[in-house]
């Protein structure tokens, strides 16, 4: 059992953690979860007693009986990855990558336990095992960088696990991974859980992760724990107004707006492929291209909301990147509006006015030297300047909820959400038909992702806008698109309404898609105990 | 900002060799063309604040007219370093995986195979030595660098999503690489431009040290350290006052550069989350 | 890592050639009539055409350079118009010092500025990181020649440890003959030392701030082990290039420094070689040091294949 007992947090006199207490059974998983900025992530860094200079952490945080706050620094090293395990949530640059996984996860048992050499290596292969990575198919020798994240992700649990500790805490381990790779890292904590009788601390943005995973669930908020108890009691009573938000935002659908009139399409895609030569291997041998878009068609009529959703890999920024007419096709075509698409700069100012962008990324979407009035601008370099280009600007921005003052400001005054909405600004500008949103929402936090998606919902009712909105993310595609594609390597496998595609899927890959993706049910039968199973 | 201190230490110092430097264009205390065997190897007096060399001449005006030749060459090459090698480095980036690319990274290899001292040995060899010709040699090892360092910036720019905007927008690449590429690589060009302009110093002594600098009767600090060689036992003032001088403004010049680098920062920047 | 060995290979084959082309059009080419320039204005027509068949220069662009090349590859370095010798002979003698004084300068540069890196990076913020800091910051700023002077003012005149000049050749010992050189290998180590150290300082620093550090932490390792087992060595392969870097700079310094020292290198050959308008040594030495830097480059690549694995793999 390790509990932890008013636990508070200072860095350089600021407060990041304030009375957090809650405890950690065996053989059960505790949620932990919160949006950005919660402190969630600190309190675990604080139980590892991992924290950056300037920190004090008072309270007490007790396992086997010993306070953790009061250990010195070696007496902690013996129990990080002894006693306690963590992983993080970036597999991608966890590892050190000039080092084989077999070394590094036989390191834990080296220093730990003083083992030798080739006893480690033993062992390190039935650790890897355990975690689904078998010496067959995944030597000792391989490098990080021959791993998938997903694949990563494993051996990082494997480092984390090797010497069956009390406790481990995940912080965010599945963030950065696709949908079908998440399922799979989950119920492999769950089986480790059941298996070696260890408490896990899942920490998490995701509602609906957590309640699929979790025994008891705390919600925190700017620091401190405003709700906890067991995962139903919570979910089902909800007290605390902040987690109603959290759960009201997390299963957010827009209304949607009336249903297009017009049939005629707005965008068409014809048998689109797109090859990507390889990469030279040997002086004279050159294999043959990588086909990443693979005979693709489909419409977007007017009016209309497309999801397009896949996992990493899948093709679909490539897609994309073929429809704003920034890639060339080796087959079939795409047609905006009756026009044929060209790749380059050759697409007529005309056409890119009616097609424009939102990107995923709040922090690189933007150049950080130029105001706002000339980032949201920018894109009248296609329909030319017009005379009241200040009031074009300030109209864009009144319409995605800023004012006309912004326009004067730089972009590093604004919070993730807000400049979201100034790009959505910088789409309307050129008032176009089409808007494509590339992961728009994918990196902001619930409740802002939820104001993002109203704000959507009404500009496409307003303006007439139609949407191509591409995501991995299948609740949030399910929230805002009328129809939706499913796409896999290179080529469309499913299509049709979206609800009918969610309720009754037909291709084996979009069913797998939907189990796999973590479902926060809009009741919560009231008073459940205990039995935390899946729930799609 | 870390360490201001030093950062206006290195300013001063800076400001102040420029100064002298361009003061000496229009006045030195006394005519360096001039020898007074006479007055060889004189202690320091009102007269002369630093003393006389072997040749009568009053060691602060040699000081204040070798500064300016240093600082001329090491401006000029810095200025053929970037005039040639930031273009370059941005087309590169442009048109990154491109045979343009691949030219200028090869190019940037061969230049680098070649160390400042030997380009100007190649070139002193075949049209003699000269300030002009120490310009050249620094200013084509510079190129490479300044290539290699745009490029770098450039492309780590060129992967983010308002680059892609841009494109959108139906920006061709030279405008976007003016637009919004070079306007953000600016503070890293800047701060190297600090690090070539001291390696720029140090490179011209040692190239007028071994007499490929400018010549005769032109003061330079480098050529005053080789005439002091020999006479170090008897006159170390003579080697020492030069050498302090290259210590000096090369130093000033770092610390401006370092703390500039900490200025221009953008990870330094305060950012609202 | 053997197909990347060969695709290095490849690239330094290239690298040479291409070197070899730039060195033959400026001393052959550009200054029109070799023969003529090496004697001057005022000479008689006929000497200058002696002096044209003698170097060969009748043929063709392209079989000159062949021949040239051809030589190279056999030995035959040409001779020198000035001394009448062969050139490879009056190089060999001289490489034997200059190469030496640069590998060893090479080897204290790097045996002080590692460890010296490393602790400032550990302690950093703490008052040894500023010592440290400082100390090299002074030491970029010095001008190698003239600290050699100095050390010459100071260890040879003043203290009489060492000789002020000279160099008694290996045949006299290795002993004495290290001795010769330990105040040049010195006074060109220590500036470069000092780039180095601060070079390493913020690879480490960086690499402390990576991933991959924290995991480590989180799996018990306290610092000293986590910067042993993960920090210092992935720190160490970008320095990597800086140290071949530094050898093409230690060279160029070694032939500088050797004027101070009096020493019979390379320096004062090419020099002379400059003065008197010898273009066949000048060309020789040249292509020398350019190959040793190219060379010196492949083998810093083939080193940070071997300590990268991502670069083994790519392709």
């Amino acid at each position: 059992m390790i509990e932890m007992q008013n636990l508070s947090l200072e860095i350089h006199g600021q407060p990041i953690l304030r009375d957090v207490s809650f405890d950690l059974r065996p053989g059960e998983v505790f949620g932990l979860v919160g949006e950005s900025g919660s402190g969630k992530s600190m309190t675990a860094l604080a139980l590892m007693r991992l924290l950056p200079h300037g920190s004090r952490l008072s309270g007490l945080a007790t396992i086997d009986g010993a306070d953790l706050t009061a250990l010195s620094e070696a007496e902690m090293c013996d129990l990080r990855g002894n006693r306690i395990g963590m992983i993080f949530q970036e597999p991608m640059t966890a590892l050190n990558p000039v080092q084989t996984i077999g070394a590094q996860v036989a390191e834990t048992l080296r220093i730990h336990c003083g083992t030798p050499r080739a006893e480690a290596r033993a062992r390190a292969v039935e650790v890897l095992a355990r975690v689904g990575l078998p010496e067959e198919r995944f030597g000792l020798d391989r490098y990080p960088h021959q791993l998938s994240g997903g694949q990563r992700q494993r051996v990082c649990i494997a480092m984390a696990i090797a010497l069956r500790p009390a406790l481990l805490i995940a912080d965010e381990p599945t963030t950065a991974l696709d949908v079908t790779t998440q399922a799979q890292i989950l119920d492999l904590l769950k089986r480790l859980v059941a298996e070696d009788g260890m408490a896990l601390m899942l920490i998490t943005h995701d509602l609906a992760v957590v309640a699929g995973m979790a025994d008891h669930l705390a919600v925190m908020q700017k620091g401190e724990i405003v709700e906890s108890g067991l995962t139903g009691a919570v979910l089902g009573e909800m007290r605390h107004p902040y987690t109603r938000a959290l759960f009201e935002a997390s299963g957010h659908r827009p209304d949607p707006p009336p249903a297009p009139q017009e049939k005629a399409p707005l965008l068409e895609l014809r048998q689109v492929t797109r090859d990507y030569p390889a990469a030279r291997r040997g002086l004279f041998r050159r294999p043959a291209p990588f086909r990443a878009v693979s005979d693709v068609s489909f419409t977007l009529r007017r009016g209309e909301s497309l999801g397009l959703v896949g996992e990493s890999g899948c093709g679909k920024s490539t897609l994309t990147r073929a429809i704003l007419g920034l890639e060339e096709l080796q087959g079939g075509e795409i047609r905006l509006d009756g026009e044929k698409v060209a790749a380059g700069q050759h697409m007529p100012a005309h056409m890119r006015r009616k097609m424009q962008v939102v990107f995923q990324d709040p922090y690189g979407s933007f150049n950080p030297r130029w105001r706002v009035g000339r980032l949201v601008a920018e894109p009248f370099h296609l329909t030319g300047w017009p005379e009241d280009t200040e009031g074009r600007v300030a109209e864009a921005l009144e319409a995605v909820g800023l004012q006309a003052r912004d326009a004067a400001k730089y972009i590093h005054e604004f919070s993730g959400g807000q400049r979201q909405r100034i790009a959505i600004a910088r789409a309307l500008i050129t008032r176009p038909e089409m808007i494509v949103l590339d992961e728009a929402v994918s990196a902001l936090d619930v409740r802002v992702r939820a104001q993002i998606l109203d704000l959507l919902a009404d500009l496409r009712a307003r303006f007439g806008l139609s949407y191509l909105f591409i995501s991995h993310d299948l609740s949030v595609v399910r929230a805002i698109t009328d129809r939706v594609l499913v796409m896999r390597a290179g080529r469309i496998v499913e299509r049709g309404g979206t609800e009918a595609v969610f309720a009754d899927p037909q291709h084996a890959y979009t069913r797998e898609l939907i189990a796999a993706a973590p479902v926060l049910p809009a009741h919560w039968p009231q008073g459940r105990t205990g039995d935390a199973g899946a729930l799609v | 900002m870390r360490w201001p201190a030093q950062m206006i230490l290195g300013a001063a110092l800076t400001a102040l060799f420029l100064a002298v430097a361009l003061v000496s264009l229009i006045w030195v205390p006394h005519d360096v063309a001039a020898l007074n065997i006479a007055a060889k190897l004189l202690p320091p007096s009102a007269a002369h604040p630093l003393g006389t060399d072997h040749f009568g001449r009053d060691m602060l005006s040699m000081l204040m007219v070798g500064a300016r030749s240093s600082i001329a060459v090491a401006l000029v090459a810095v200025g053929i370093g970037v005039a040639a090698g930031v273009p370059l480095g941005l087309l590169a980036a442009a048109r990154h995986g491109g045979w343009v690319d691949e030219l200028v990274m090869r190019g940037n290899d061969l230049i680098f195979a070649f160390p400042a001292l030997v380009i100007a040995i190649l070139i002193t060899a075949v049209f003699g030595p000269s300030a002009l010709n120490a310009i050249l040699a620094i200013g084509i090892f510079n190129i490479p660098v300044f290539a290699r360092v745009t490029r770098g910036g450039a492309l780590s720019l060129w992967r983010l999503d308002y680059i892609l905007a841009a494109r959108v927008a139906g920006k061709g690449a030279l405008r976007i690489s003016a637009e919004h590429i070079l306007p953000n690589i600016l503070n890293l060009l800047i701060v190297q431009g600090t690090i070539q302009f001291s390696l720029g110093i140090l490179a011209e002594a040692g190239l007028s040290y071994v007499g490929l600098g400018a010549q005769p009767p032109t003061p330079s600090w480098g050529r005053m350290l080789a005439e002091a060689q020999t006479m170090i036992y008897t006159a170390p003032r003579l080697a020492l006052l030069p050498g302090l001088a290259i210590v000096t403004m090369v130093l000033g010049l770092n610390l401006l550069g370092d703390g500039l680098r900490d200025l221009l920062d953008p990870r330094l920047r305060r950012r609202t989350a | 890592m053997l197909r990347y060995a060969a695709a290095r290979l490849v690239s330094l084959g290239l690298s040479l050639v291409a070197a070899s082309l730039v060195i033959f059009a400026v001393i052959e080419v550009i200054p029109g009539d070799p023969a003529a320039f090496m004697l001057g204005l005022n000479a008689e027509p006929d000497t200058v055409a002696a002096l044209r068949d003698e170097l060969g220069l009748n043929g063709s662009l392209p079989a000159r350079y062949l021949d040239w090349v051809g030589g190279m590859l056999r030995g035959d370095f040409g001779l020198s118009y000035t001394y009448r010798v062969p050139v490879a002979e009056l190089v060999a003698q001289r490489l034997w010092v200059s190469l030496p004084l640069a590998m060893l300068s090479l080897a204290l540069s790097t045996l002080i500025a590692i460890p010296v890196g490393v602790i400032a990076a550990a302690r950093r913020g703490q008052a040894a990181d500023y010592g440290i800091m400082g100390a090299t910051q002074l030491g970029i700023a010095v001008p190698n020649f003239w600290f050699a002077m100095l050390l010459v003012l100071v260890f040879a005149v003043k203290l009489r440890w060492f000789n002020a000049g000279g160099f008694p050749g290996w045949e006299a010992g290795v002993f004495s003959a290290l001795k010769a050189l330990t105040l040049p290998a010195v006074a060109l180590a220590l500036p470069q030392a000092a780039i180095l150290a601060r070079v390493m300082r913020s690879a480490l620093i960086e690499t402390l701030g990576q991933d991959y550090i924290r995991t480590a932490r989180a799996k018990g390792l306290n610092a000293r082990q986590t910067i042993r087992r993960h920090a210092l060595r992935n720190a160490l392969i970008p320095v990597l290039t800086i140290i071949g870097l530094q050898f093409s700079f230690l060279l160029a310094g070694a032939i500088i420094i050797e004027n101070v020292f009096y020493l019979p290198g390379l320096g004062r050959l090419i020099f002379q070689g400059i003065t008197q308008r010898d273009l066949v040594v000048v060309e020789s030495v040249v292509m020398l040091l350019v190959f040793a830097v190219i060379v010196v480059t492949f083998l810093v690549d083939i080193a940070y294949g071997a300590a990268d694995p991502r670069l083994r793999h790519r392709r």
